[in-house]
């Protein structure tokens, strides 16, 4: 199936739930696994934070734009602010990597999106924004979920 | 989505029961009662009951890690119990299973207690 959303909102903390909310419902008509229905909660709610957090530094008038589209199992999803930017890409992608030690921000966003997609891209300029672009195929693939039963 | 939160302490040791999500948003009122219940009372340990959590991202995380560096300070101990396979997915990705006891059977608390009281 093919469809797609587009959806702005203010950068308010209370908004990481509800974009999570969105993205589930949006990618519920292809029957996600439980596991795929995390992995993308968690990239959405990783992205959204940084968006709000890095790109307008919690200023909640910031606006965070949300787009998703879906052609057959391939989910799209871009999340984009309009905030600071990032200096250095490549740097803030390293794992434990944070500017907000203080804040006890865990350097781990980056990670926790490139593990749980196929293919992940930041494009930032610094004063201008940051559009991060996930790509998924959602398989309906439950092998974490076999590979713990096994376990037991 | 929100997060509930239950503490308590006995004998040093700060029980931590989440229940719901936890993110950027809700961590931040964890973090709150969580500093607050730390400067009214002694504490040594602190047990994570994660069993009735249902999301965590990298923010959670951050939370039982800005725990841990205060608690390591005092030879103290962080662990934590019940996760479930996708909350865990998080954690054990982070790398805090090498620093941070993580019990998965409930029944095993009162073992772990006496193991550090």
């Amino acid at each position: 199936m093919n469809n797609e959303i587009k959806l702005q909102f203010p950068a308010k903390s209370v908004n990481e739930s509800f974009a999570r909310l969105v993205i589930m419902g949006f990618i519920a008509p292809v029957d996600p696994s439980a596991q795929e229905v995390t992995e993308i909660k968690t990239v959405i709610s990783e992205a959204v934070t940084n968006a709000i957090i890095h790109g307008y530094e919690s200023n909640e008038e910031g606006i965070v734009d949300l787009q998703a589209s879906l052609v057959g199992n391939r989910l799209t999803m871009t999340v984009k602010d309009f905030g600071m930017g990032i200096e250095n890409v490549e740097l803030a992608k390293q794992p434990l990597y944070t500017t907000k030690q203080e804040e006890e921000r865990s350097g781990l966003g980056f990670m926790i999106m490139e593990s749980f997609t196929d293919r992940f891209e930041v494009i930032s300029i610094p004063g201008v924004g940051t559009t991060i672009t996930f790509e998924k195929e959602l398989l309906n693939d439950n092998s974490l979920e076999v590979e713990i039963q096994e376990n037991v | 989505m929100s997060i509930t939160v239950s503490l308590y302490v006995e004998n040093q040791v700060l029980f931590v029961n989440l229940s719901g999500e936890l993110d950027h948003h809700t961590s931040d009122q964890l973090r709150n009662r969580l500093n607050a219940v730390m400067g009214e009372s002694q504490v040594k340990h602190i047990i994570f009951n994660l069993k009735h959590l249902e999301f965590m991202d990298s923010s959670g995380i951050g939370i039982i890690l800005g725990r841990y560096n205060h608690i390591k300070t005092i030879n103290g101990s962080v662990m934590v119990i019940g996760m479930k396979p996708l909350v865990k997915k998080v954690f054990e990705l982070s790398g805090l299973s090498h620093i941070i006891k993580v019990i998965d059977d409930e029944s095993k608390i009162n073992e772990m207690i006496r193991g550090i009281a």
